[in-house]
């Protein structure tokens, strides 16, 4: 791998910063974790990533050490974790409802665990200076939580669980309870925050955009297992089963059987009578006539008003809806055989006339590598 | 604003006069000069300066005092564990049990928990004093501040004593540097009423005083058994000056505090 990228995961040299070996985790009959093993480098923003319930916070927690697991290892640097309680770890944590204490200033706040390390007095003061030049907080300084905003309270929360200078950092939903516009300046002040710091960042959310934006590589979850851990981009385009595709991004999902064509280069997919079969090149291998699905994603359909001539796969239906997103719009076309397939243009011209509006009849048209096969 | 009506002004007297008249009457006559408590014979403060020349009444002052202060402390200590492990222990054999035993002594008729704590100091041979008394207030005023403390503790947001831990807190250090002080309204409302609890019992106190331990409730109801007395008013009028200087005070502070809080929140927004 080149020098240029950061791409620890790819070099069996470098020693992992986390291991999960085998973990396992129980409560009662519900098995939150179920016999995992991954791990995590120095300096990543690793994601977790999956609907609620899938066990990502159950992993945090186990990192943190308020939860130990029911059988298994987690290494941190080498070391068994399990006999260090939470307040001997060299962990800490944001939480998701930020959990400042009230009755302390910001930088009170900033200074608690700083304290506790017995720290002399001068040495506290210059590190929660450094802090609160790092989140922007010089002037809220004297304020208590419940008298600054709640940006301003999250970034508290950052600073504070940043200021003993953790090896891992691990934040639950950090950005949960911003509205849009200011949860995405904060992405990028986070990723900005990982960098100068060089802290490893472990991060839980259930919003896939956020941790595709901030995260050097995501796992998606989903009842307890990694469904999948790879970079953003791999999971997005080369997604591992219909769970990770339908979960990350927008996707159209057709089952179908698959049969290798007669050069051997692609294979083809019969989704429905009377309708041709979709060409879509794989790295799997199917056997003839395996159920499979193929996932398209919709900016990679293109759609025509007349059929075009070269294309590997065109489809012809009629328009059922259109999504306007200002700088996208979505169409969802129907074809007869009752499928629907989303298509998506970007909107690169102000005002240009609409070229397509509701019940159009279309064609839509892809290449054999848009799609991606997937086992039924 | 509704208009007042006369029916709802009717009601409004009827039921402050209901509440308030017999104390009115009590201050009243706590400044008559009469010797005979029903017959006005003009105004004077002689019986306030009778009642402080008064040494039984004054001892007794004394011993309540003490009793409400030590067996109010013992109560929020025990009455605060209690809540913390009914409420952060989760589940456990018999927690129902254990929360219902709680609270059982607060509908426990007070003759019954008197008789019985009597016995148990005759069973063991404990001479009945101050400490006996302190010893039965604590018992009856623990579950009062078990039960406010625990309604404080439910709504208390956990990650708080999570994150104490995870900068580094022991577990002790967490409940001292944070817990305690969030909670501490609650803690202090239950020492309150604790505390007035204790002043005002006389059927515990009477089972289980002894004879050098004369409680102010317990002497107020002996002496009235031997012939009212007007000293009996003039006390009574203090004691209820005091409570009322004590709640209108304590209404105050936490309505300044909670408007100041409110400003505070606003210049928040608008910063």
């Amino acid at each position: 791998m080149g020098q240029t990228t950061f791409e620890p995961w790819n070099d069996p040299e470098v020693e992992p910063l986390i291991q999960f070996r085998n973990v396992t985790k129980n409560f009662g009959d519900f098995t939150a974790i179920d016999d995992q093993s991954f791990d995590i480098y120095a300096k990543e923003f690793f994601a977790l990533l999956g609907p609620s319930g899938c066990g990502k916070t159950t992993m945090m927690r186990m990192l943190a050490g308020f939860e130990s697991p029911s059988s298994g290892t987690i290494l941190l640097g080498g070391q068994d974790i399990a006999p260090i309680p939470p307040n001997k770890r060299a962990v800490n944590m944001m939480f998701q409802s930020y959990a400042l204490f009230p009755h302390l200033s910001v930088w009170d706040n900033i200074a608690f665990g700083l304290k506790r390390d017995r720290k002399p007095a001068d040495e506290i003061a210059e590190r929660v200076g450094q802090m609160l030049k790092l989140t922007r907080l010089e002037k809220f300084a004297k304020r208590k939580p419940h008298q600054i905003s709640g940006g301003q309270r999250q970034r508290v929360a950052l600073a504070r669980s940043l200021a003993k200078a953790p090896k891992l950092l691990l934040l639950d939903e950090p950005l949960g309870a911003l509205d849009a516009k200011l949860r995405q300046d904060t992405q990028f002040e986070l990723m900005d925050i990982q960098e100068k710091t060089g802290t490893t960042f472990v991060i839980v959310t259930h919003d896939q955009e956020e941790a595709m934006t901030v995260a050097s590589r995501v796992a998606v979850m989903d009842h307890g297992r990694i469904i999948q851990a790879d970079t953003p981009a791999n999971i997005y385009e080369m997604p591992n089963s219909v769970y990770v595709a339908d979960f990350i991004g927008e996707v159209t999902i057709i089952e179908g059987r698959a049969t290798r064509t007669r050069n051997g280069d692609a294979y083809e997919v019969a989704f429905a009578e009377g309708q041709p079969p979709l060409r879509a090149q794989s790295d799997r291998s199917f056997g003839i006539g395996q159920a499979c699905h193929l996932a398209i994603r919709p900016e990679k359909v293109r759609i025509t008003a007349e059929k075009p001539e070269d294309a590997a796969n065109a489809v012809q239906g009629a328009i059922l809806d259109i999504a306007y997103l200002g700088n996208l719009s979505t169409y969802i076309v129907e074809l007869p055989s009752g499928h629907l397939i989303k298509a998506q243009t970007a909107n690169t011209q102000r005002l240009s006339r609409r070229s397509f509006t509701w019940e159009d009849t279309v064609w839509l048209s892809w290449t054999e590598t848009a799609g991606v096969l997937l086992e039924g | 604003m509704r208009r007042m009506t006369w029916f709802n002004a009717t009601s409004l007297t009827l039921g402050f006069a209901f509440l308030y008249l017999p104390m009115l009457i009590l201050i009243i006559y706590s400044f008559n000069d009469s010797k005979l408590v029903t017959v006005w014979a003009g105004f004077s403060t002689r019986w306030y300066g009778e009642l402080f020349r008064n040494e039984a009444f004054l001892d007794a002052a004394w011993v309540t005092l003490r009793v409400a202060v030590i067996s109010s402390t013992i109560a929020t200590a025990l009455g605060t564990m209690a809540a913390l492990v009914l409420v952060r222990a989760g589940r456990f054999a018999g927690r129902t049990l254990f929360s219902g035993m709680i609270y059982a002594p607060l509908v426990m008729p007070e003759v019954i928990t008197g008789l019985s704590l009597l016995l148990l100091f005759i069973g063991i041979g404990l001479d009945r004093g101050i400490f006996t008394i302190i010893l039965a207030h604590t018992t009856f005023s623990m579950c009062y501040v078990s039960v406010v403390v625990s309604s404080r503790l439910v709504s208390f947001d956990r990650s708080l004593e999570e994150a104490a831990l995870d900068l580094g807190c022991s577990p002790a250090q967490a409940f001292r540097l944070v817990t305690l002080p969030i909670i501490a309204p609650a803690v202090i409302s239950g020492w309150l009423l604790a505390f007035t609890l204790s002043l005002d019992d006389l059927v515990i106190a009477s089972f289980t005083a002894g004879p050098s331990s004369t409680t102010l409730p317990i002497k107020i109801w002996s002496s009235i058994r031997l012939g009212l007395s007007p000293e009996i008013n003039a006390l009574s009028t203090l004691l209820i000056s005091f409570v009322a200087v004590g709640v209108i005070a304590a209404s105050l502070t936490s309505k300044r505090a909670s408007l100041r809080r409110q400003a505070e929140e606003r210049a928040a927004v608008a910063a």
